[in-house]
């Protein structure tokens, strides 16, 4: 296997380029993207006629065009059934969904927590832009309450979903969040969301500079994104700000920021710990959090079963125990009666 | 078995049994049990099951009275008849809903047991009708079954609830015994069924036979009555109810194309069973999925096809609602799924349990968009199996999705069926590619004008389709207007070249005269019934009954004109009738009717008979 591989051209990214205009706004958050995964794509080892990626409706949506892949555009909201329905055709695929906010959360919520639930082996990149921009400029579901808008002169009166907990909640066994503009750190989840086996669903926050522009400012700007993000590691303690300065501590049942040196010390900051469901929603709960930093990497992972892997297994032990279905006997099963001339 | 007790036999053409009684009296496996052995037996049958919506409605109601009506005969039988000739009510709510059904004279079989003050009341009878005159216009056969089965299972030692369970075998040892029938096949399914529970099959062996020998020794009834059985062809037969035989034709198109099977739903009455069956069948590679709703489950059959496999979706009207904007999608990206709609009463959720015919526009033009698909439809339980085979032949051929119209009169009633060879099948051709060179995802450039598939995982052919409108050949997103003009012919055509496959649409009766009758889906028995006996009675009449919809056959225009007149029969208020009107600009006239029932032989008759004078 190996052997072929490394024998085998390399691909890069004009493999995974297709021929097709890029048709964004310019300076939207989602050529980053694009670029990125482009980039990234041809180092996952997955040769490039597996890969399959599928979308619903929106600006996000139009992504499979883009790619050099098999690609399939569909209808608002229902890429993880379709994708779920490819997947289950051809196991060996590697899947992947490009979606929106308004697309997975709004009108695809259903396919969206069942997909997660039944752990498919599928990645949902979620481009989080907080508004709807293909329909030029209405709140989504995750725009903060009292959102002006073309629809809302005055203001939402929707409570936004919390996109990593609504995941965590529906059993998601791969939760991440990263950025637009961090690239570097946007090609690292995409890794994991590759070696992971099951649904993977990542929180990519995404500007659009025509509807929506500056939502992320605070987390991407250069003067204050040290003291906004909080870049989780495994294993490692959750440290942040300027020359790494404070932490995350576990109060009670409360997670807290606190400045290392006089009064707490490293040993006294929380280590990030991927596997601890319960750690992934107090991080998660916080992201809304003025106050408190914004989690940044991989929350969440578990490992699994797959309902495509299952499948295969029951597929599998349903042809050993009855043998290969014969289809003559099939129409015959069950009281039959001969009649003669 | 003991001697049989000599009473005078009567040798009888046709009858007609309704079992009637509580949804908790058993009374659809009553009727199915009484089917399979008629079936062995050797008569022709057909079969009409109606049960409540509710599962378990409140005992003794009007409302939750479920009854099974079957029709058996030495001749060839097209419907579940008219009215019964023997009705079996368990209960006085059984009684009350389907007395007024049952011809003079006919026999009445009655289980005293469950005339209390209590189910009276709520049947609604202000007497006890086996104290007044209302029965007297018939012959009854009053027995208190609980009471014989008690006695029979007294040695036992079961509940008095288990006990009252097999009340329901007693009624179906009488009829056995009243129609000269072996047992054997009943026991044979109690031994199978409760293989786990010894005194169930005990309790409902001895409560089966309790019924049986009661016939022998009674004094009210003086005959047995036998059917020889039917006259067919050869082969070897078995009993199949239209869900049954739809999933094996959808198996048998699998195994014969070599692409396997991928059905996507979600569960709705009355197309449930589909799934059902279905996911017993991995091992000829179908793999069933239970989405989380109607959208999902079209939308994972379309991945599914573009993936490869043949995808399949079944559903009832509101659920196709769901699906119409999945089924446009699939009909841009043209790829090869069937739609099942096994059609129930509407609008909204209607008479979920009841059978109509008015989905025939949803499935035509049910879509945003100039969206046309092929529409087939099945017209008999056993018929299911050749519909849901051509529907996947089509689909897989023309590259397009095909909609496949059922019923539920048709769904659930059952039929003898002569087993087709599978080798005989007709051979499927794959529009499959996989060869890069020269590789336009669009390429229409063929007689069927079908899209070649390329399926991932297949290296060098990467693209990609989606509900954008493309341009021909590369199949490039394109806003294009001629492009877009094009197109949307092209898809038009793509339906339209369809009907070059169709052979000669098939006459029943002379190539012209004074009346046709023209019909589709589950009608035909009723219509051909009707026909039938219009016919030798020396009347210029004939049927002709559509298989295809969507596109109608090339030659119907012509074969629609050499009547003088045209009636078209259907459970909605005309809608075939509108298309044919529309398309052939000819007059016609529409016989219609939306009660959750199907047609009766007689209901069509007497309009024939209003037509053609004489």
């Amino acid at each position: 296997m190996s052997q072929v591989a490394d024998t085998d051209q390399k691909l890069t990214k004009k493999d995974f380029t297709s021929d097709q205009d890029v048709r964004w706004c310019p300076g939207c958050g989602d050529y980053a993207i694009l670029s990125q995964i482009q980039k990234i794509f041809p180092e996952l080892g997955v040769p490039r006629e597996d890969f399959l990626v599928v979308s619903g409706i929106g600006c996000s949506s139009r992504f499979p065009y883009y790619m050099n892949t098999y690609g399939f555009h569909s209808i608002h909201g229902r890429a993880p059934a379709i994708a779920s329905g490819a997947k289950l055709a051809n196991p060996k695929l590697s899947v992947w969904i490009a979606t929106g906010d308004g697309d997975a959360m709004s009108i695809g919520g259903n396919h969206l927590i069942h997909i997660l639930r039944r752990n498919m082996d599928i990645k949902i990149l979620m481009f989080n832009n907080r508004i709807y921009g293909l329909t030029k400029g209405q709140y989504s579901p995750t725009s903060e309450l009292g959102k002006k808008t073309k629809s809302t002169p005055l203001g939402s009166l929707d409570h936004p979903f919390n996109p990593l907990s609504l995941a965590l909640g529906s059993g998601a066994t791969f939760a991440a969040r990263t950025l637009d503009r961090e690239i570097k750190h946007l090609g690292e989840i995409i890794k994991r969301c590759n070696e992971h086996k099951g649904t993977s669903f990542v929180d990519i926050y995404q500007n659009c500079n025509i509807y929506n522009d500056g939502a992320f400012f605070d987390l991407t700007d250069k003067e204050t994104k040290a003291e906004t993000q909080l870049i989780l590691k495994d294993g490692q303690p959750m440290v942040y700000g300027v020359d790494q300065s404070k932490g995350m501590r576990l109060n009670g049942s409360k997670l807290e920021s606190v400045i290392l040196g006089k009064d707490f010390s490293i040993d006294d900051i929380l280590v990030h710990d991927e596997s601890n469901k319960s750690l992934a929603f107090y991080l998660s709960e916080i992201t809304l959090d003025p106050n408190l930093p914004t989690p940044i990497g991989v929350l969440y992972k578990k490992d699994k079963p797959t309902y495509n892997e299952m499948m295969v297994d029951q597929m599998s032990e349903a042809a050993k125990s009855k043998g290969k279905g014969d289809l003559n006997e099939l129409l015959k099963m069950g009281h039959t009666w001969e009649v003669s001339e | 078995m003991t001697t049989k007790q000599q009473k005078p036999k009567e040798e009888i053409d046709t009858v007609v049994i309704r079992f009637a009684g509580d949804s908790g009296d058993g009374m659809q496996l009553t009727g199915n049990q009484f089917t399979e052995n008629t079936a062995i037996f050797g008569n022709d049958l057909t079969t009409l099951p109606d049960y409540p919506a509710e599962i378990r409605a409140p005992a003794g109601s009007l409302f939750g009275v479920s009854s099974f009506q079957l029709k058996f005969s030495k001749n060839e039988v097209h419907t579940p008849g008219d009215d019964p000739d023997v009705l079996v009510a368990m209960n006085p709510a059984g009684l009350k809903v389907h007395l007024q059904d049952l011809t003079k004279h006919g026999m009445l079989i009655i289980n005293t047991a469950n005339f209390t003050a209590k189910n009276l009341k709520l049947a609604e009878w202000e007497q006890n009708p086996l104290e007044d005159d209302t029965l007297n216009e018939y012959r009854v056969i009053k027995v208190d079954m609980n009471k014989m089965v008690f006695n029979a299972l007294d040695d036992m030692g079961l509940s008095t609830k288990i006990m009252a369970r097999s009340t329901n075998m007693f009624a179906l040892g009488l009829l056995y015994w009243l129609y000269d029938r072996d047992m054997k096949s009943s026991v044979d399914h109690f031994k199978i069924k409760f293989k786990s529970k010894p005194e169930i099959i005990e309790a409902n062996t001895r409560a089966l036979k309790a019924g049986f020998y009661f016939g022998e020794t009674i004094e009210a009834i003086k005959t047995t009555y036998s059917v020889p059985k039917a006259k067919f062809e050869k082969g070897t037969y078995r009993n199949i109810m239209g869900n049954q035989a739809l999933a094996l034709g959808l198996i048998a198109a699998s195994q014969k194309s070599g692409i396997n099977l991928f059905f996507g739903g979600y569960p709705i009455t009355p197309a449930s069973d589909i799934l059902h069956y279905l996911s017993n069948y991995k091992h000829f590679g179908v793999k069933t999925f239970q989405a989380e709703d109607e959208i999902a489950g079209i939308c994972s059959i379309l991945g599914a096809a573009f993936c490869g496999q043949l995808g399949v979706t079944a559903s009832s009207g509101p659920g196709i609602a769901l699906k119409g904007e999945a089924m446009g999608l699939g009909v841009i990206s043209e790829l090869p799924i069937v739609i099942i709609n096994v059609q129930r009463g509407g609008p909204s959720t209607g008479l979920p349990t009841k059978t109509e015919q008015s989905d025939l526009f949803q499935a035509m033009y049910g879509r945003n968009g100039e969206a046309p698909l092929a529409v087939i439809a099945a017209q008999s339980p056993s018929d299911c199996f050749f519909a849901a085979f051509e529907a996947c032949k089509m689909a897989l051929e023309y590259m397009t999705p095909v909609i496949l119209l059922s019923d539920g009169y048709i769904a659930n009633g059952s039929e003898p069926w002569k087993i087709p060879d599978s080798n005989k099948l007709p051979e499927i051709q794959l529009r499959k590619v996989d060869n890069p060179d020269n590789f336009a995802p669009y390429d229409h450039s063929n007689k069927k004008l079908s899209r070649p598939w390329a399926i991932p995982g297949t290296p060098g052919m990467e693209h990609r389709i989606g509900g954008l409108e493309k341009w021909d050949e590369t199949g490039h997103v394109s806003y294009d207007s001629e492009n877009h003009n094009h197109m949307v012919m092209l898809r038009q055509e793509k339906v339209d070249v369809i009907a070059n496959s169709f052979k000669e649409t098939e006459v029943y009766g002379k190539e012209g005269g004074e009346l046709l009758v023209l019909g589709w889906g589950g009608t035909y028995g009723a219509i051909r019934s009707a026909v039938q006996r219009a016919r030798v009675e020396g009347k210029s009449i004939a049927h002709i009954h559509l298989r295809n919809l969507n596109p109608f056959p090339r030659d119907l225009g012509e074969k629609l004109v050499k009547y003088e007149k045209v009636l078209i029969p259907e459970l909605n208020l005309g809608q075939l009738n509108s298309m044919i009107r529309s398309k052939y600009l000819i007059d016609t006239e529409s016989l219609n009717k939306v009660e959750g029932k199907p047609f009766t032989p007689s209901e069509i008759y007497s309009s024939i008979n209003k037509i053609i004078k004489g």
